[in-house]
């Protein structure tokens, strides 16, 4: 019997047997943990540990990307424990300017395909966009995996999931993503691994795979791997400084469970209060009045969000008494944004604020946060009941986003741009 | 070691008309707004803060209590205070039809007792009612009947459990000098 990806990376990183429902013990090639986990995981160390916590700094990793720079002084005292523990332990450390973890070990081709990573944010699973294992983690497991360099794993069953079908705009990757979680809903991978194939996806920029990978634990899973294409390979080598490959599935790879989800002529969609997967077409519901727009997160803060976003603003202005927050997700993507001429656009928009990179509203404190009775259109990963205070919350792609600011209400960009 | 059967007063997340909640999220839990906070002891009287109907639950709770969960408990971030803030509260154990991915790790990892009870019947649990589950079996029982059966712990999550968490297991097995 043949391997699922899952199955191969894990092979490749572990003596013990691999398999479904096997525990094995697997050597982790990065760890990390963020501002909002680190202090947690330093404290865990000192009490546990007898001095000597790293397996291999080199390896290890701070990444600061949730209050960035420290909105508060609680926030500030946890950042400053990260950063005199970094120092002490000579481990590395990604400051308040770097941006979402996650992004950033991607960009630097420090995770590199076939890889194995853990950190302490629920979306580490994104870098199964480049065909890596990422797994999110809780600071207690994070500090065992500084200490240790790896950890146990109960090997998931592998589901494999079609996408088929051609669509063009004003639908974007982020309503590929929601036609799929449509489809599996809350739990539909809960506890599994998933691999994307079909045509749909082999053509996904890796901007377009991130947005999709990051929606895995919102469907309940553990990670998704899409297969990394030539584009893909040929980037992250670039980073890395070196050649690259990929980890495929074998041919007769097994799999639990196969669902075909066919995205050809998707509409814009949108995730209504307060469930992710809360999804209805945006024309179902068009004209629901809006406070705030929010555009960012490690869903959609790459450049061509950013991009698409600026191209439906461009010559257009914000609709009085709204107000439109745009968060890139790294420190390279908002140097591009000013340098390639995007920040005027959103300058000329009117009410927009651009800030520093980071995670944006998922965070105490960040832009993206909603007031009683507001409601704001947004671009992130989540609209679960308060998470970003007591507004609603409707999740949509950056063109609905950026479309809808223009006209005050929830509307298909193919209102306003072509 | 830690007995392996245990027995407490159980609190039953529900909505105010009697059905269940899936998908309680961690920010549900435990809000992000306390994320600052590193001590465990501080962490209770946070716990199902932003819980619709529950938000009194730390006042009403007490150590040694059982909560049975819906589906998917513990859905969404990889926050460890969502399992430390019930520790710090004394909750001996949670019971849910199924478990956020990350979350059952990071229970597991705390030591703190869960089971998955797919398909569980919830009808048969009362608030304030008392149940004894032996955590080597899953059988839940009242008054000596079983009400419901569990999946029984997996053998790494009882070893974990029976040494305390994850460091101490971690040293116990020598995982940590390899």
């Amino acid at each position: 019997m043949g391997k699922t990806i899952i199955e191969k990376i894990f092979q490749h990183h572990s003596s013990d047997e691999v398999r479904p429902g096997s525990v094995a013990w697997i050597d982790l090639d990065v760890r990390t943990a963020r501002d909002f986990g680190g202090p947690n995981v330093v404290k865990h160390l000192r009490e546990n540990y007898d001095g000597n916590y790293l397996a291999d700094p080199e390896k290890t990793y701070f990444t600061f990307d949730l209050s960035v720079p420290a909105k508060t002084i609680k926030y500030a005292i946890n950042q400053q424990v990260c950063r005199k523990f970094a120092g002490e332990n000579r481990m590395n450390i990604f400051d308040v300017d770097a941006g979402i973890g996650t992004h950033v070990l991607v960009e630097k081709g420090i995770v590199i395909p076939g890889s194995t990573a853990v950190g302490t944010d629920s979306h580490y699973n994104i870098l199964g966009a480049i065909g890596a294992f990422g797994q999110g983690m809780g600071d207690m497991d994070i500090a065992f995996a500084f200490k240790t360099g790896k950890t146990w794993f109960e090997v998931p069953e592998t589901m494999k999931i079609n996408v088929e079908g051609k669509y063009e705009w004003p639908a974007t990757p982020r309503d590929l993503t929601f036609a799929v979680m449509e489809k599996l809903g809350s739990s539909g991978m809960l506890g599994m691994s998933a691999e994307y194939y079909g045509d749909a996806i082999d053509s996904l920029s890796l901007d377009g795979r991130i947005t999709l990978a990051s929606q895995t634990t919102e469907m309940g899973g553990i990670v998704t791997f899409i297969p990394p294409n030539d584009k893909v390979i040929d980037f992250i080598s670039r980073r890395a400084g070196r050649a690259v490959k990929g980890t495929y599935a074998d041919d007769n790879a097994n799999y639990i469970k196969e669902v075909d989800v066919d995205v050809g002529g998707i509409e814009p969609m949108v995730a209504s209060p307060s469930k992710p997967t809360n999804i209805s077409p945006v024309s179902d519901i068009e004209g629901v009045e809006i406070d705030s727009v929010f555009i960012g997160s490690c869903t959609n803060g790459r450049y061509e969000d950013m991009l698409v976003a600026a191209k439906i603003l461009k010559g257009k202005k914000v609709k009085k008494g709204v107000n439109l927050r745009i968060t890139p997700a790294t420190k390279e993507v908002w140097i591009k944004v000013i340098n390639e001429g995007l920040v005027d656009i959103f300058a000329n928009a009117g009410a927009v604020v651009f800030t520093n990179a980071g995670c944006g509203g998922c965070a105490e404190g960040m832009p993206g946060l909603v007031g009683e009775g507001e409601v704001e259109l947004s671009t992130t990963n989540r609209n679960y009941k308060g998470k970003q205070g007591p507004g609603e919350i409707y999740l949509v792609s950056p063109a609905t986003a950026a479309a809808s600011a223009v006209k005050g209400y929830l509307t298909s960009p193919a209102e306003v741009a072509k | 070691m830690r007995g392996k059967v245990i027995k407490g007063r159980i609190w039953v997340l529900k909505d105010r008309d009697g059905n269940m909640i899936d998908d309680i999220d961690t920010d549900m839990i435990f809000h992000n707004k306390y994320l600052y906070i590193t001590d465990v002891s501080e962490m209770g009287k946070h716990a199902l803060g932003n819980l619709e109907g529950w938000e009194d639950f730390p006042g009403k709770t007490e150590e040694g209590d059982i909560i049975i969960a819906g589906k998917n408990f513990g859905a969404g971030s990889s926050r460890q205070q969502a399992v430390d803030c019930f520790i710090s509260l004394g909750i001996q154990a949670i019971v849910a039809e199924s478990f956020g991915a990350i979350y059952k790790r990071n229970a597991i990892n705390s030591g703190l007792a869960i089971l998955e009870c797919p398909c569980m019947d919830e009808n048969v649990f009362k608030n304030e009612d008392i149940v004894s589950i032996d955590l080597e079996t899953g059988s839940i029982k009242k008054d000596g009947t079983e009400i419901a059966g569990a999946k029984p712990m997996p053998d790494v999550q009882m070893d974990i459990y029976q040494a305390g968490n994850l460091f101490e297991y971690g040293k116990l097995t020598g995982r940590q000098q390899d």
